[in-house]
């Protein structure tokens, strides 16, 4: 299909633009990260090989050319190899964040799509009763659509973690549970997720309500859910004509969102000492472990870009105009 | 601070009477519509009392932000010598919350300016000039929109070390560089939408020059967007810059921010110190808020059903003829896309402008 294709390509664009950023953010910003990286190795010393190979990853004190560099530091992402963790004892970059991205994609996936749902159901019944008491929603909603996520996150632990007892306050599971596919592992590792998504949810569905509340009341002006209802459609058959059309700009606008959403939720995993990416972000940063974190921003946006491509999928299925260009 | 294009906006054209020629009555009365808006006095008044706020708080502030009162691990609740109590290093909360405030709205009103600067620049050229410029920019301006910021923004400061974040200005420059697409993307889509009106296409016609056309005729007809992308810029910068003094990546003395990113380290929440984290997270949100709320109002502004009012299609038929395009300006998305799918459903359902 044309437009997924058209897709695919700006993606691929983006993520050639984020390996060369991840590759020139170093070199671009005075300092030495090499040093602040062998001063970690207190105790190791490091090989012939361990200095070449940072040497050329941050591309101090070499003899190769930039372009040599470049295509070095591509080789190297294509091969999966993001360099090592100096925050985790020297173990490859990419062993570390697979060990941690479940449940980041586990946790941010659900919550978004919770989120979604919620944000969007309410945003159609707020502006379809629109002059009604629900329009004191939205100053509530503001609130929520302003606070930090992290800010959020304090709050629901002190009151729902350690006041009313309802919660565990952090990580992904007890300590003591052994991970395994049986139901007591998995409803504890659920009941550890409930807060942080619930967190995720309340700052993030604010903006899906603010969305979809504007656009769907303009789409309520429209001549065909006027029609509809003066054909004496059941009320809530005309609410989901309008609805299904002003649901397309939330969908389409999933590219910008998602971003503040994940940004939002590792802040939110860190708050809540979630072992997923968010971590591992305050881990490098402070260790200053930057191979870490060059390897973090690659993954993170290649996993934007991903949840992206299937918003373009679902588009596509919802809006049959894109497919009639192909 | 950030005031400026919002008074601006609202007293610009205040007290003054009926102009003669038609045009500037009716962009007077424009601009006397906007402060009546509730949403737009709260969040002037709001946004100035933060703004009296940052500039008087470090004058009157009881104590020292960094003054350590006591030897003791355990933060004092509030009390009448510590209005808010004291951190784990038993410094004064309050006094942190009153400084806290200057640095923060700085760095986002640099941020502001410089990316809203940016956004005019590329967002209007790119509508203006069409064809592969245009594809050039709007790639570039969706590029940065797509990328997680988080992450990008982490290896900046990551690099830069803490002795180059103090640097107010440039960490203002990084926050813009990451912030400035989102405004880019709306004004480029309006300009495309103005580019075709007739008033355009007959001063071209007339024979204006470019320069004339896109600063006479169209930029002024852009200004509450770019009103608007100003103040989302600023919304944004204050939530990167509290992240980012929350990661401990930018000096963390003294900004809202800084103050919950020593809360955590000492695990305020688990422990029930509220009056450590609570304040600064307030303020942070309850700032945010008056961006959103002077933001709801501008959007109401440009498109006038929006309004609470029930206002139906026939009472908001006048204006119906000003451009229609509903943006959201906070953390949700814009329904004119510069992809081209969503630019084909948005022209779709809009039929262009009556």
């Amino acid at each position: 299909m044309l437009v997924i294709s058209r897709r695919l390509f700006f993606y691929l664009v983006t993520a050639a633009v984020a390996i060369s950023l991840d590759f020139l953010i170093p070199r671009m910003i005075p300092g030495n990260p090499v040093d602040a990286i062998l001063s970690k190795m207190q105790g190791v010393t490091p090989t012939r090989a361990t200095m070449h190979a940072l040497d050329l990853q941050f591309g101090v004190g070499t003899s190769t050319s930039l372009w040599g560099q470049y295509t070095h530091f591509w080789n190297n992402v294509l091969h999966g190899n993001l360099g090592v963790s100096t925050a985790n004892g020297f173990e490859p970059v990419s062993t570390v964040i697979r060990q941690a991205l479940p449940y980041t994609l586990g946790l941010v996936g659900l919550a978004t799509l919770i989120s979604f749902v919620l944000g969007t159901t309410i945003g159609a019944i707020v502006a379809w009763k629109r002059g009604s008491w629900l329009d004191n929603l939205i100053p509530v909603v503001t609130f929520f659509q302003a606070a930090p996520y992290f800010f959020l996150a304090f709050v629901a632990i002190d009151v729902f973690a350690i006041r009313l007892g309802w919660f565990p306050t952090s990580r992904a599971a007890s300590p003591a549970d052994f991970p395994a596919w049986n139901w007591t592992y998995i409803s504890d590792v659920l009941n550890h997720a409930i807060l942080p998504a619930l967190t995720i949810v309340i700052a993030s569905a604010a903006g899906w309500v603010v969305g979809m509340r504007n656009v769907m009341v303009t789409t309520m002006d429209e001549d065909y859910v006027l029609i509809a209802a003066a054909k004496g459609l059941p009320k809530r058959r005309v609410i989901w004509y309008a609805a299904r059309n002003a649901i397309l700009p939330s969908v389409s606008g999933f590219a910008l969102a998602i971003g503040f959403i994940v940004s939002g939720s590792l802040l939110t995993e860190i708050v809540f000492s979630y072992p997923g990416l968010g971590y591992l972000l305050l881990q490098a940063v402070s260790n200053d472990d930057y191979e870490l974190m060059q390897g973090l921003f690659l993954i993170i946006t290649f996993a934007v870009l991903a949840a992206n491509l299937l918003a373009d999928f679902v588009y596509v299925f919802l809006d049959p105009r894109t497919r009639q260009e192909a | 601070m950030a005031v400026g294009i919002g008074t601006e906006r609202v007293t610009g054209s205040g007290p003054v009477p009926g102009g003669t020629l038609p045009g500037t009555t009716a962009r007077r009365q424009r601009a006397l519509r906007l402060p009546r808006s509730p949403k737009i006095i709260v969040g002037l008044a709001m946004l100035a009392f933060f703004v009296l706020w940052s500039i008087i708080g470090p004058l009157v502030a009881p104590y020292s932000p960094n003054q350590i009162f006591a030897n003791s691990p355990v933060p004092l609740p509030p009390s009448g010598a510590h209005w808010l109590g004291t951190t784990a290093l038993q410094q004064d909360v309050f006094s942190q919350l009153l400084v806290g405030g200057g640095d923060m709205l700085l760095v986002a009103f640099i941020a502001g300016v410089i990316a809203t600067a940016l956004s005019v620049i590329i967002g209007v050229t790119a509508g203006y000039l069409g064809g592969l410029a245009d594809d050039l920019l709007s790639m570039l301006a969706n590029i940065f929109l797509v990328m997680p910021a988080l992450p990008l923004l982490v290896i900046l400061f990551g690099f830069l070390g803490k002795s180059g974040s103090s640097d107010l200005f440039l960490v203002g420059f990084i926050i813009s560089v990451t912030g400035w697409a989102w405004g880019a993307r709306v004004l480029r889509a309006q300009t495309l939408s103005l580019r075709n009106r007739d008033y355009v296409d007959s001063a071209r016609i007339i024979g204006e020059s470019r320069r004339r056309i896109i600063f006479a005729e169209i930029l002024p007809n852009l200004t509450p967007i770019v009103a608007s992308s100003f103040l989302f810029t600023v919304l944004y910068a204050i939530g990167t810059y509290s992240a980012m003094a929350f990661l401990g990546l930018v000096n963390p003395n003294w900004s809202w921010g800084g103050m919950l990113f020593y809360a955590e380290g000492s695990t305020a929440e688990l422990s029930g110190y509220w009056w450590w984290y609570i304040p600064p997270g307030l303020a942070i949100a309850l700032l945010g808020t008056a961006l959103v709320l002077l933001n709801f109002g501008i959007d109401e502004f440009i498109n006038p059903r929006l309004r609470v009012a029930g206002l139906t299609r026939r009472t908001g038929g006048r204006r119906r003829a000003r451009p229609l395009r509903s943006q959201q300006f906070a953390l949700t998305p814009v329904r004119v896309g510069a992809t081209a799918r969503s630019a084909a459903a948005g022209s779709a359902r809009e039929g262009g402008p009556a």
